[in-house]
């Protein structure tokens, strides 16, 4: 895997809109974004409603996601061409989600929509429909996505990464400062967690950083390759983007995901904490 | 959850007693920006949040006491003020030149 199989940009994005077999898929929380304007052909989908399980905190299951991709008219063999707003966050949540489950062509356009708006590409009101599909999911891949026990379980052992702000990670504050500070949940962060933002492997238009940034980057942190690896930050749509620097970009092994994050974690009675 | 909301709007339903508001908007050449990208960043500088204006020019952060630099990113520029935020509400106005 390298950067050119799993990442297109804004250009290449442009020039394929309409091509037969790639399908173009916005993915954001507020989908008011993508009713706005669009990319041209791009089908929508929701993070919370599409992505969620509606009773359970947990993904859809696999009949669901095969369901789902077959309303959209994505099929097996089609290319999947994912970008969104917040620099990606839920296009790279919605990339590991179609990776856990078996999609085999995904790729994320670099900088999103942010990009694409900054550099005034045309966005389009149409109403997009494609034909259905008859979509297969596989069993979920696990080996990319941690649960509590796991994270608990790598204390000391593996490279744990918050991917969260500093402030987050100290416990100043409990959320990312685009929303009401009222948790639940304790703030802090696992303990011999590195804290390394997600942002800091962006650019300010959203794009990724360079290899060779991106390996300094963490090599600077203190990731030790002999390690596995697992990501998290509040409800796990950050470390997605994470996890697919590092598993993706940059070719790591053993990267997992832990989606729980710290809206269970900190919730967790009996688990150290530290701030 | 992590979706940015709507921006602008009422304060309603924000207890201004125990949050740290930081809100504003932006402008260029007399007229409120919308769509504009701006990111709260904190004491050393790292990102915090980003959220992108309303169709009013209107951004809010919810963060807390202390120093922030505000910085916005549009396609007709940016710009970059500091803000000593206090629990309640801090209203600040970033204009691109």
């Amino acid at each position: 895997m390298s950067r050119s199989d799993v990442l297109v940009t804004a250009d290449w994005a442009q020039e394929h809109l309409g091509d037969p077999g790639i399908v173009f898929v916005e993915v954001d929380e507020d989908t008011s974004a993508y009713d706005g304007g669009h990319l041209e052909g791009a089908v929508k989908l929701d993070w919370k409603t599409d992505l969620q399980d509606p009773l359970r905190r947990d993904f859809v299951g696999r009949e669901a996601f095969e369901a789902l991709l077959s309303s959209r008219g994505i099929g097996n063999d089609d290319t999947v061409v994912l970008y969104g707003g917040n620099n990606n966050w839920f296009a790279a949540y919605a990339y590991w989600y179609f990776k856990l489950y078996g999609h085999r062509d995904v790729k994320l356009i670099d900088g999103g929509r942010k990009k694409w708006e900054l550099d005034g590409r045309p966005l389009s009101k149409d109403v997009v429909e494609r034909p259905a599909t008859t979509y297969r999911a596989s069993e979920p891949d696990l080996s990319i996505r941690a649960f509590r026990d796991e994270v608990v379980a790598s204390i000391g052992s593996k490279n744990i990464i918050d991917v969260r702000s500093p402030d987050e990670f100290s416990g100043k504050i409990l959320a990312p400062a685009h929303l009401p500070q009222e948790q639940a949940q304790k703030g802090g962060h696992v303990p011999t967690a590195m804290n390394i933002p997600w942002s800091k492997a962006a650019n300010e238009d959203g794009t990724f950083k360079s290899d060779e940034e991106l390996a300094k980057l963490y090599a600077e942190q203190g990731y030790d390759e002999a390690k596995p690896t697992i990501a998290y930050c509040r409800i796990g749509e950050r470390s997605s983007h994470t996890w697919f620097v590092l598993r993706e970009l940059l070719g790591k092994s053993d990267v997992k995901n832990y989606d729980g994050s710290w809206v269970e974690y900190g919730s967790l009675v009996g688990v150290p904490i530290e701030k | 959850m992590c979706g940015a909301p709507k921006q602008g709007g009422s304060l309603a339903g924000v207890d201004l007693s125990t949050q740290t508001v930081i809100q504003g908007s932006v402008w260029h050449d007399g007229a409120p920006v919308a769509g504009a990208y701006v990111r709260l960043l904190d004491a050393t500088d790292e990102f915090t949040a980003e959220v992108v204006t309303s169709p009013e020019g209107e951004f809010r952060f919810f963060a807390a006491p202390g120093r922030w630099t505000l910085r916005t990113l549009a396609p007709v520029g940016r710009a970059e003020r500091p803000v000593d935020a206090e629990v309640g509400l801090n209203e600040t106005t970033l204009a691109i030149d």
